[in-house]
């Protein structure tokens, strides 16, 4: 879900960099207001635990590669606002080092993959525990968390390509930068991450969440707000 | 540290040890890249042309370590799988580190 550099025409890329400024703003206040001293190593393990899940690809037989992001994880253990940073110094560190992602698309990958993504986790997962402490219901909702998180952050970097060859095409007619239409773009970005990696986000959210639930249950957020 | 933070953070580097997979398995499924990440010429073999702005703008940036590789070390699975490794560890240095030093700038309180 990493849009390359050449893809987005400035008309898409410099608004969500506008948006994503203003988040990474909020996000700054609201984690110097809300979290403590002692959730820092919390914090910067759950950027590199989002880094290090972004590198495994899960295959699909003969298809397209993809990944989690841990996004929904960082919300439901952090708060949504803590996501924000996290995820977005992940991918920006990604972009510059490592290529993964254009620098142009900073703004754009930020969006989709570190504000929509954990507030849609934080949402679904609220949604559907509705304050109750059943333990499959709170797996359930972890689950389902990260699975749509990634599946509509998806959708959204799927609308990004696909409105490029409305807004933006050459003299002679072809499209500038990204080729395909949103009849095309948004079902093969939304039906691979519903197939595949938005399961595996799903699994990692519920598996992590589980894990803390077990030893600091009292660190995580979603539980206690 | 706590107990349980150490656990985490071995956690991370058995992560860093095992990311090789995200490379070996792709490979072993024949699974291609990511939907729209594609290069200049792999886009070429699609469309049968590169868009304007595309052909502009891809090689924008020219990233130290572009695809988690490390040139130098050559092209075969077992390099690449060494420079994901390096790339892991250097990856959990620097998401880590940064989050660190600026949570420790504006976080004040305790509780």
């Amino acid at each position: 879900m990493h849009i390359p550099d050449g893809y987005l025409s400035p008309q898409t890329y410099l608004p969500l960099y506008g948006v994503s400024v203003a988040f990474w703003s909020a996000a700054m206040r609201w984690i110097k207001k809300e979290l403590s001293v002692r959730q820092i190593p919390y914090l910067a393990m759950s950027a590199a635990f989002s880094f290090l899940i972004m590198m495994f690809n899960v295959p699909i037989p003969g298809g397209t590669t993809g990944h989690a992001v841990g996004a929904g994880l960082i919300a439901l253990l952090l708060g949504p606002w803590a996501a924000v940073i996290a995820v977005s110094v992940v991918l920006i560190i990604q972009a510059l080092v490592f290529g993964d992602g254009g620098v142009t698309a900073i703004g754009a990958n930020c969006f989709n993959m570190a504000v929509v993504a954990p507030f849609v986790s934080w949402w679904v997962f609220r949604l559907v525990r509705r304050g109750s402490e059943d333990k499959k219901r709170i797996y359930l909702a972890a689950f389902l968390a990260g699975y749509i998180g990634l599946v509509v952050a998806a959708a959204a970097a799927g609308a990004e390509f696909g409105i490029q060859p409305i807004i933006a095409k050459g003299a002679d007619g072809l499209p500038l930068y990204a080729p395909y239409p949103l009849s095309v773009a948004v079902p093969a970005m939304v039906l691979e991450h519903m197939m595949a990696f938005g399961i595996v986000e799903g699994l990692v959210t519920a598996g992590v969440i589980g894990y803390f639930i077990k030893n600091e249950k009292g660190l995580v957020a979603a539980l206690n707000r | 540290m706590t107990r349980f933070q150490k656990n985490l953070l071995l956690g991370l580097f058995v992560m860093a040890v095992l990311s090789p997979m995200g490379i070996l398995l792709p490979d072993k499924f024949g699974a291609g890249g990511a939907w729209g990440e594609w290069g200049p010429e792999t886009i070429k073999g699609l469309l049968g042309y590169v868009p304007q702005g595309m052909a502009r703008f891809s090689e924008l940036w020219g990233a130290p370590l572009p695809d988690y590789s490390i040139k130098g070390l050559g092209e075969s699975l077992a390099a690449q799988s060494g420079s994901y490794i390096i790339s892991a560890v250097l990856g959990i240095i620097l998401a880590g580190g940064l989050i660190y030093l600026i949570s420790k700038l504006i976080i004040r309180h305790n509780d």
